[in-house]
């Protein structure tokens, strides 16, 4: 009898709780294998020292429960102010954030952007699926134009966000952005932030689109949608003139100090004060 | 034991520290910033964390973050910020998380008057979050208390892991009184899971809270605010896990009543008149008993010094007694509702209600009020 080995990404997953929820061809199965590929590269055994944290909606179901780790599922919106009060109370802790953009591009993006601004040491991993799929895929920030929603009944009409830039802009070390079918680029990424650059703020987006309300809606299955996000994307380095393209790449690439290490020498400071 | 002349804001930031808070996070709001002030001085020398926030949802949730991550944790703000944290406060007693959260009431709703006194978040404190839950709520009347309080504040929040709510007001945050405080008291942290036999979302006995495990160290604690069985695991479909959980949370504060409630009473063996108050008001409610006593009127009061979980007892044996009993408070009456379900005998209920401006209800008031009734 031939036995077969697991699948190595099982020793990072809670397995009594699999098979997922998600609908079929949901792409949030190839982050987690983004995910659990890039954690074995970088050699991680077990996650005992990663924290995750996620908020309300689908993409927030990877790490709770499927992540064999300690995980925090937050309110909608929350996920980084919980997150940046783990990091702050137990900083040895690998806190990362995933989430959706509903979560983080919507109403929690002024969490967003003060953690980006304070370059708060946790990753976040945004999981742009361009809709609130978990309440039946309305319109949200990052939804692409003309898009038919439950919400937007005649087309997306409001500009989408571009969610990177604004991090750009911000004091975060490092910002990229790839789509789930850019596999290797993704977990090249996600190893990046745990082994290259291992402090401030780190945010990586994935482009995910949900397979049951925006694939389906355009009447394409999730390996049409894959195509599209191949034919459509294009590298950041390339992209200058380009017009109504998925820009890909790495944004940023800094190694400034984060908030953890300002907040010690802030402390070295207040204990030298005779106040 | 050191003496020091304190404001009442001081007070919870130094009972604060004496109780062990090692972590404070917090959005500048008047009436309560001299609180963040203080920590935001003493916290980072001693090797504390102290956060200021981009708002009080931020807040409320890196509060939760950090006391999961294994800090005592305290906030501080008033109405607008209180407001604006209850939807966490709610995720707080889901998840069953100790902290401390201080409310210095000021005139409302909205923005009202930011620096003057009120008692109107009473019914706030006690029922502000969505859905069936119970924190409890602290009522200082003095700087003094409010040392006492906040200790036992940390103390509850820690032994039952649960949010809990200290309500102070704009006249006590900023009255100067010579208060006693404590070297050190100390609080034992929440408890870890002994064994694997222990969950740390279910508890055999209701009054004893689960142990909570730390995170980092392989436990790997799944933490939902939504409906979760006792491993953490969600179940957001079934009645059992549902009503097993709320239910147990629900008693975890009801059936410890005899630890959670605390008041004081004075005058209530023999008496016409009485009255029932809690925090500030009850300053001019002792002043003005005495000055009836001293006019030859039996007067006595009840004072709340827990607001919830309340015991119903002291107020029906109050109204067994009395003829008329008074509801001073700053607000336009939340704590009368409390009184009119405990009357018995035909006993007549008087609301005093008054908010603004900084105007206290002064003791002349409450015995003008009360002869006038007593003499009708």
């Amino acid at each position: 009898m031939m036995l077969v080995d697991k699948h190595f990404s099982r020793k990072y997953l809670r397995e009594e709780t699999l098979p997922t929820l998600f609908c079929p061809g949901c792409f949030n199965g190839i982050l987690i294998n983004a995910l659990s590929k890039a954690f074995e590269e970088l050699g991680i055994e077990d996650l005992r020292r990663f924290v995750f944290v996620s908020g309300i909606g689908c993409s927030s179901w990877i790490p709770s429960p499927y992540i064999r780790a300690d995980s925090l599922h937050t309110l909608h919106g929350r996920a980084i102010p919980v997150a940046t009060g783990i990091k702050l109370a137990k900083p040895e802790l690998e806190a990362v954030v995933i989430a959706g953009d509903g979560d983080l591009a919507s109403i929690g993006l002024g969490h967003l952007i003060h953690a980006a601004r304070r370059n708060i040491d946790i990753v976040t991993v945004l999981v742009n699926n361009y809709v609130y799929g978990m309440t039946r895929g309305q319109v949200s920030p990052t939804t692409p134009t003309e898009l038919e929603t439950p919400t937007t009944p005649y087309g997306a009409f409001e500009y989408p966000l571009d969610i990177c830039k604004v991090i750009e802009a911000t004091n975060a070390n490092y910002v990229a952005r790839w789509t789930i079918a850019h596999f290797t680029q993704l977990k090249d990424s996600i190893k990046d932030v745990f082994s290259r650059i291992t402090r401030g703020f780190r945010f990586i987006e994935v482009i995910a689109p949900c397979t049951t309300y925006v694939s389906r809606r355009l009447g394409k299955t999730p390996a049409d949608t894959i195509k599209d996000l191949l034919r459509e994307s294009v590298m950041v380095n390339k992209a200058k003139s380009m017009k109504d393209k998925v820009i890909i790449g790495v944004f940023k690439f800094e190694d400034k100090p984060g908030y953890i290490e300002l907040y010690r020498d802030y402390i070295k400071r207040a204990k030298l004060n005779k106040r | 034991m050191r003496r020091a002349l304190l404001t009442g804001n001081e007070a919870i930031a130094e009972g604060a520290l004496v109780a062990g808070c090692n972590f404070y996070v917090g959005y500048p709001i008047t009436p309560s910033s001299e609180i963040m002030h203080y920590m935001a001085r003493e916290l980072p020398k001693r090797g504390g964390i102290f956060f200021q926030a981009e708002d009080e949802i931020a807040t409320i949730n890196i509060a939760i973050g950090a006391s999961w991550g294994g800090a005592r944790v305290m906030t501080a703000t008033s109405g607008p910020g209180f407001s604006l944290m209850q939807e966490g406060i709610g995720y707080a007693v889901m998840t069953e998380t100790p902290l401390v959260v201080v409310n210095v009431m000021r005139a409302g709703p909205a923005t009202g008057q930011a620096t003057k006194p009120a008692q109107g978040d009473l019914m706030q404190a006690r029922w502000g979050r969505h859905g069936d839950q119970v924190t409890p709520v602290l009522a200082p009347e003095s700087p003094q208390e409010c040392i006492e309080l906040i200790i036992k504040a940390f103390a509850i929040s820690e032994e039952l892991r649960v949010p809990v709510i200290v309500l102070t007001d704009e006249f006590i945050a900023h009255m100067r009184e010579v208060v006693e405080i404590p070297d050190r008291v100390e609080i034992p942290f929440r408890r870890r899971p002994r064994d694997s036999s222990e969950t740390p979302f279910g508890s055999p006995d209701p009054r004893i809270a689960p142990p909570m495990p730390p995170l980092g160290e392989g436990y790997y604690v799944l933490v939902t605010g939504s409906t979760h069985n006792e491993q953490g695991y969600r179940d957001t479909r079934g009645f059992k896990t549902h009503f097993k959980l709320v239910k147990r949370l629900w008693n975890k504060i009801w059936l410890n009543i005899d630890k959670l409630f605390n008041y004081e009473a004075w005058g209530i063996e023999d008496l016409e008149i009485g009255f029932v108050s809690f925090g500030s008001t009850s300053r001019s409610v002792k002043k003005a008993c005495k000055i009836l006593r001293s006019k030859g009127i039996k007067a006595g009061y009840i004072r709340l010094k827990t607001l919830w979980p309340l015991k119903l007892k002291p107020l029906i044996e109050l109204s067994e007694r009395a003829k008329i009993v008074i509801v001073p408070e700053l607000n336009l009456g939340q704590l009368i509702f409390d009184v009119e379900r405990t009357i018995r005998n035909n006993v007549k209920v008087i609301s005093y209600g008054k908010v603004g401006g900084g105007e206290p209800i002064y003791p002349s008031e409450l015995v003008k009020l009360a002869i006038e009734v007593i003499e009708k």
